[in-house]
């Protein structure tokens, strides 16, 4: 079970999306896991068939256990599988990486009756076993269908959910998760604050300009040039971008922005932009799109949640000025936008009216100091006056 | 297209870009933004839904003329019957 954040402890295993003997590559999504962030999809970090699935769905296991067990390419398989283990079981190392040889075939089909998490969740509020039903789902999985259909053959009962989408205490969960992030933060970080008024008037003249030109589907928003003239100026100062862990600073792996995204129910996330420095910014912008869709609607990945090296967050939108933000741990540092707003502004001696922005900053007083910080956000001004070095 | 088809389609654009929103009631005159905390990556997704379901192109400065369920319809109207197709 993948830690997908400091502040989680466990996932339970809502559903499997491979089986015994199936192939997989690095980077797949096998498996669903509820965690207090939302469902999310876990991808596998290593290549090979699967052997053998751990745990069952419907099971809380801590961060840490092993769920599955993959083979690598001519590694032999397993020998019969024995029970699953107790989910309390004690996190295993993963296999070693096998040595080359014949592939072996694949193993038995699986048995199990797989149940989409729709199907499950609706099963559970009608108080249907979903393992009980025929699936004519893709795969022979029980889908919703099934579960309605088993349930409008059933004698009637008051069935009094409607709402299938989430289950009820899943805001509370998530609650509880910023809590604890938030609370740890604030405890253990020492913050240091800086903030700074930046003219946007020249980046939004020429962002209309190259709108006006794209088709609908590739229009930009402000939101994107704020994240890549980031993710560029941490390049300059990298005490900002990385993690502290084991009383170090240790460097990020990469510049992976995380977006701070807020949740219509409430509570927010803030999934990974990989490698955003060397993104052009079409490719800002679509991942900003996929990432706000599918943490409002559908599933994040592990690795988005799991991956970022610093986080911004903008709450412009709402009227908010400046926003005074507070580090996700492990992170060293937060960026924060306020809204664009009409000001006098002096423009080589005289007086005009501009579009600007208040950027703020809160980094970690451990691993860099306000000097460093003043000039990360000396450098993203700079990088904002120059609109078509961030295209 | 009828009212009625226009209707349906910007209904089908709202839940695509919001599938958490689908089932839920809309009133019309309410700007989404202010009914669903829609923001402006939410209205980019709803004129990308819009023009490729009904070929319709948004141009940025007539987002706020899409902003609203009854602001939408009128909108569409309007430029689907200036294109002929209403």
């Amino acid at each position: 079970m993948p830690s997908l954040g400091s502040d989680m402890e466990a996932g339970t295993l809502v559903e499997w999306l491979v089986a015994p003997g199936d192939t997989v590559s690095r980077g797949d999504i096998v498996a669903v896991v509820e965690t207090q962030k939302g469902a999310i999809e876990i991808e596998t970090f290593e290549a090979g068939v699967v052997d053998r699935l751990v745990v069952e769905p419907g099971t809380e296991v801590p961060v840490g256990t092993v769920i599955a067990h993959i083979r690598g390419a001519g590694e032999p398989a397993a020998p019969e599988a024995p029970a699953p283990e107790a989910p309390e079981a004690k996190p295993k190392p993963k296999p070693k990486a096998p040595k080359p040889a014949a592939a072996k075939p694949a193993g038995p089909a699986p048995t199990r009756v797989r149940v989409s998490p729709v199907a499950r969740r609706r099963a559970g509020q009608l108080g249907i076993d979903p393992e009980t039903l025929a699936g004519t789902g893709p795969g022979g999985a029980v889908s919703l269908e099934d579960v309605e259909r088993a349930a409008a053959a059933a004698p009637a009962t008051a069935a009094s959910a409607t709402r299938a989408a989430t289950p009820p205490d899943a805001s509370a969960a998530m609650r509880r998760a910023i809590a604890a992030a938030m609370a740890r933060s604030k405890r253990e970080i020492p913050h240091y604050y800086l903030s700074t008024t930046i003219d946007l008037t020249q980046a939004l003249d020429w962002l209309e300009a190259e709108n006006r030109r794209l088709p609908v589907a590739g229009r930009l928003l402000y939101g994107a040039l704020l994240v890549k003239a980031t993710a560029l100026a941490l390049g300059e100062v990298p005490e900002l971008n990385g993690f502290w862990r084991d009383d170090g600073f240790v460097p990020g792996p990469g510049i992976h922005v995380g977006a701070a995204i807020a949740l219509r129910r409430g509570g927010l996330v803030a999934p990974a932009i990989h490698d955003t420095d060397g993104k052009d910014l079409g490719a800002v912008m679509q991942a900003l799109r996929d990432l706000v869709q599918r943490a409002r609607g559908g599933r994040l990945r592990a690795s988005e949640l799991s991956d970022p090296t610093v986080t911004v967050t903008s709450l412009g939108e709402n009227g908010v000025e400046a926003v005074f933000p507070v580090i996700y741990p492990p992170q060293v540092a937060i960026v924060g936008f306020g809204s664009v707003v009409e000001r006098p502004w002096s423009v080589d001696g005289r007086i005009e009216s501009r579009r600007v922005i208040t950027a703020s900053l809160a980094a970690d007083h451990r691993v860099s100091d306000g000097h460093r910080g003043a000039l990360f956000l000396r450098a993203l001004d700079r990088r904002l006056q120059d609109p078509e070095t961030l295209a | 297209m009828t009212e009625d088809e226009i209707r349906t389609a910007v209904l089908a654009a709202l839940t695509s870009v919001a599938p958490d929103l689908e089932g839920e009631a809309v009133d019309p005159a309410i700007a989404f933004r202010d009914q669903f905390d829609f923001d402006s990556m939410d209205l980019l997704n709803f004129a990308i839904a819009l023009h490729d379901s009904l070929g319709v192109d948004i141009p940025e400065i007539d987002y706020p003329r899409v902003a609203s369920l009854e602001g939408s319809i009128a909108y569409l109207s309007e430029k689907l019957s200036a294109s002929g197709r209403s």
